[in-house]
């Protein structure tokens, strides 16, 4: 029963409605805004600037450098976050590591980021439970919407809970026909049922099952996953149902569905890591992991048969598959059934018979330990559960990439896996030249990347000349994009950037729980958005457009400023979408682009739309010009740097009339030399 | 003394010139009266970081036949994260060469991507101090009224 009608709170509203009109009053009216996001990464460069985005996009940010530090961070806070961003790359823990732990211990969204847009990398991303993965450089479009991901599931569980009653058997991962006609309200108000769920009850009272509404998050401590485990065990994973293992476990509060969505999870990190093991070198294995488990206990023929094959130490699969887990100490290995495991592990091709794809993995791969985890210290230290765990998973990602060509050939996806090479995990960069094509994944840019990665890694970028190094300027673009292209066009008008009024009512957050706070600097900031909310007030407030709007070509000019760089035109792909809504804008973009040039040539082709890609905005001169406007009438003792088209101040009054998102500007220009026939509009 | 103008001209060369791509362009956006030297701030934050780098790398390449590579993928991958962050193309594409060679584990071709990342780092710097040189004249002349 899906009970709309939710929580009591007056307003019903779709999320994107809410989220455009920024009233002041309850916080959650606000939503997005004030989501409470943990961003990790070591680059402190880039931690920098994602903090800034976000907090941009009114999200509370709370930032850390290192993997242990977010864990610690979500531990404490049991409830304090909503989605957590993490890098893939990370010295200290691997990314996908992290996120198996945030998924298991506190069930947040995570979504994955990193420079590294090789297919197997984003593959390990989607296997590893990751509800998104960014390439980088992260534009602030793609985190504009990163709501979506925590109302998204949030939904899920409240269909875990419709589930109750009805599921007995097993944990069919509860996709109820409601499921269809789930309005955007119900999404919001569960979500800020269960905030306020959250925010007025602790954990640990009541998790009934009633129907009603949400259930507030369980957080799977160590102590907790182990009597799951423990149950688990003793009923036999085949017949570890979630209703006797709630019996077994006898924790007060816990409802079968918290144990039923685990339980899932569970047997995800299992079947990941049978996968893997085979793969996994025992060096990994410290003499402690040994008394984990005993083959005997493990179900599975195949498991045996691998064992027998002699590439797979029997106790070192149980160990993995144990320690995958992350902590606990299992004492037996409980793995599915391989021949299941393989069947859900959705990527393989059906034909591969695990065996023999092992075999011929195993037989084929020049296994050495330290592949399996570069840039990561592969001693047995304390955290030898967390290696294991982690050379797990990056076992996963090996092996998904050499799996054999021969075995592969009815699955796509396979066969670009296998023809990826077989580096280390996260080597997966340069695929382009070797991956056939694949069912685009990344959307366009894997479509350049392909191209474009052959002619980058075959060029000295360093020259100047109108080299094809510049070719590949499609692809850099199509990093850019490829977050982009998500969410583009979702992100035009959700996005209330620009409103102050909203932005003051942020600064209260009263339902909004403070964070262990790396420094949120408050809405202190917020509310002086100035110069870029006026554009953007007049502009679409859409980041992106804006840049747009106001980039012109200035590759057609011949140039006086250097040799020839012909950035290629079609470079900015995500201009194109907002071209007709440019039209208006274009305009005075164009003369604005005029302005601060001195070359005769006007901009002939315009070419806003198809602008060369990489130029600089004159909103970052407007910001100067902002700032310095008193300025004005002395700047024009600088005239002389102009050959004569138009004076200081004519550049001047052009930027400060572009600041004010005056269309009719362009009447007042007076450009000597120049057309305006040629812009498009 | 410099000139918006000028500024603004040089800027522009710069994007031409490949320096800087878009994402120089989303930084200046992120910038406002709350941060109003975030550009300046993150670029710094760059510099120190890629030096860091940088000092690594030859390190590692400083081993000559003895190479580790993975090591030197990591560096490189850093560096190509922070530098396509801040926009700095050139720096970037360079890091793609870079991490395909240690792929095929070409010696050479590392050796070689080290002296060009160098220095097309160098080169951005330069180009972003003398940016920065710029803006602040412009504003140190007029004081910092804010409208």
């Amino acid at each position: 029963m899906m009970n709309l009608s939710n929580n009591g709170k007056g307003s019903i509203s779709t999320v994107t409605s809410t989220a455009t009109t920024m009233k002041s009053g309850e916080g959650s009216d606000q939503f997005p805004a004030g989501l409470r996001v943990l961003v990790v990464d070591d680059d402190p460069t880039c931690l920098m600037i994602l903090e800034k985005m976000l907090r941009t996009c009114l999200y509370e940010v709370t930032k850390c450098n290192r993997a242990e530090t977010a864990l610690s961070l979500l531990r404490e806070n049991k409830n304090g976050f909503d989605i957590v961003i993490s890098d893939v790359h990370m010295p200290d823990m691997d990314g996908f590591k992290l996120l198996e732990h945030i998924g298991l211990e506190m069930d947040l969204p995570v979504i994955m980021m990193s420079a590294d847009d090789g297919k197997s990398v984003v593959m390990k991303g989607v296997t590893h439970g990751a509800c998104d993965y960014l390439i980088k450089p992260v534009r602030i479009e793609a985190l504009k919407n990163i709501w979506q991901h925590v109302v998204r599931k949030k939904k899920n569980e409240w269909k875990d809970t419709e589930q109750s009653g009805s599921a007995d058997e097993g944990d069919r991962h509860p996709k109820a026909s409601d499921d269809a006609d789930y309005s955007s309200s119900a999404n919001e108000g569960n979500w800020r049922n269960s905030r306020k769920r959250r925010d007025d009850e602790e954990e640990g009272d009541d998790r009934d099952d009633s129907s009603t509404l949400k259930k507030p998050r369980v957080v799977w401590s160590v102590e907790l996953h182990q009597q799951f485990v423990d149950a688990v065990d003793q009923l036999g994973i085949d017949k570890a149902v979630p209703k006797k293992i709630l019996e077994l476990m006898n924790v007060p509060g816990l409802t079968r569905e918290n144990v039923a969505s685990h339980l899932q999870k569970y047997r995800l990190y299992l079947r990941r890591l049978s996968g893997v093991s085979q793969h996994q070198n025992n060096s990994f294995l410290s003499p402690q992991e040994a008394s984990f488990g005993t083959i005997s206990s493990m179900n599975g023929l195949d498991l045996q048969t691998l064992a027998a094959a002699g590439q797979l130490p029997a106790q070192s699969l149980a160990t993995l598959q144990a320690a995958g887990l992350g902590r606990s100490t299992v004492k037996s290995g409980l793995p599915m059934p391989l021949m299941d495991q393989r069947n859900l592990f959705s990527f393989e091709n059906p034909r591969l018979r695990f065996g023999e794809g092992q075999q011929q993995l195993l037989n084929g791969s020049n296994n050495k330990p330290t592949n399996l985890l570069h840039g990561v210290p592969t001693n047995m230290e304390p955290k030898q559960l967390a290696n294991l765990h982690q050379s797990a998973a990056q076992s996963l990602g090996n092996m998904n990439m050499r799996v054999p060509a021969s075995a592969t050939q009815g699955n796509p996806l396979l066969m670009q896996m296998a023809q990826s090479q077989p580096r280390g995990p996260m080597l997966s960069e340069n695929t382009g030249s070797h991956v056939p094509r694949l069912p685009n994944l990344l959307g366009q840019s894997t479509v350049s990347n392909g191209i474009s990665d052959g002619l980058m890694g075959r060029n000295n970028m360093a020259s100047s000349s109108r080299a094809p190094s510049f070719n590949p300027v499609p692809q850099s673009s199509s990093f850019l994009n490829f977050p982009m292209n998500q969410s583009t066009e979702m992100s035009v008008s959700n996005f209330p950037l620009g409103s102050t009024p909203g932005i003051s009512s942020i600064t209260t957050k009263g339902s909004f729980q403070a964070e262990v706070n790396s420094g949120i600097k408050g809405s202190a900031g917020f509310p002086s958005y100035d110069i870029f909310n006026e554009l953007n007030h007049q502009k679409s407030r859409d980041w992106g457009m804006t840049n747009q709007g106001l980039m012109y070509d200035s590759s057609s000019h011949a140039n006086p400023l250097h040799g020839n760089i012909d950035v290629s035109p079609s470079v900015l792909v995500h201009q194109g979408f907002s071209s007709a809504q440019q039209t208006g804008h274009s305009r005075d973009a164009s003369l604005l682009g005029k302005s601060p040039f001195s070359l005769g040539e006007g901009l002939e082709q315009g070419n806003l739309q198809n602008g060369g890609g990489q130029h600089f905005n004159p909103l970052y001169v407007e910001n100067l010009t902002r700032v310095k406007a008193e300025r004005v009438p002395d700047a024009s003792s600088h005239t002389d740097l102009f050959p004569d088209h138009f004076g200081q101040d004519d550049l001047m009054s052009a930027l400060l009339k572009q600041q004010e998102g005056i269309g009719q500007g362009e009447n007042e220009f007076d450009f000597d030399g120049y057309s305006l026939d040629n812009i498009p509009v | 003394m410099y000139s918006v103008a000028q500024l603004v001209e040089y800027t522009s060369s710069l994007f031409q010139q490949g320096f800087l791509d878009d994402q120089f362009n989303q930084l200046q956006l992120l910038q406002d009266e709350s941060n109003p030297n975030f550009v300046v701030e993150v670029v710094t934050l760059f510099f120190e970081d890629a030096e860091k780098l940088l000092n690594q790398l030859e390190k590692e390449i400083g081993q000559e036949n003895n190479i580790d590579f993975k090591r030197v993928d990591a560096l490189v991958h850093q560096l190509k994260g922070s530098s396509s962050s801040i926009g700095a193309q050139r720096v970037q594409r360079v890091c793609i060469a870079f991490k395909n060679y240690c792929e095929e584990k070409n010696v050479e071709g590392c050796f070689k991507s080290l002296q060009d990342i160098k220095q097309e780092y160098t080169l951005v710097k330069t180009k972003f101090e003398t940016l920065f040189k710029m803006e602040q004249q412009i504003f140190a002349a007029g004081g910092s009224a804010p409208r």
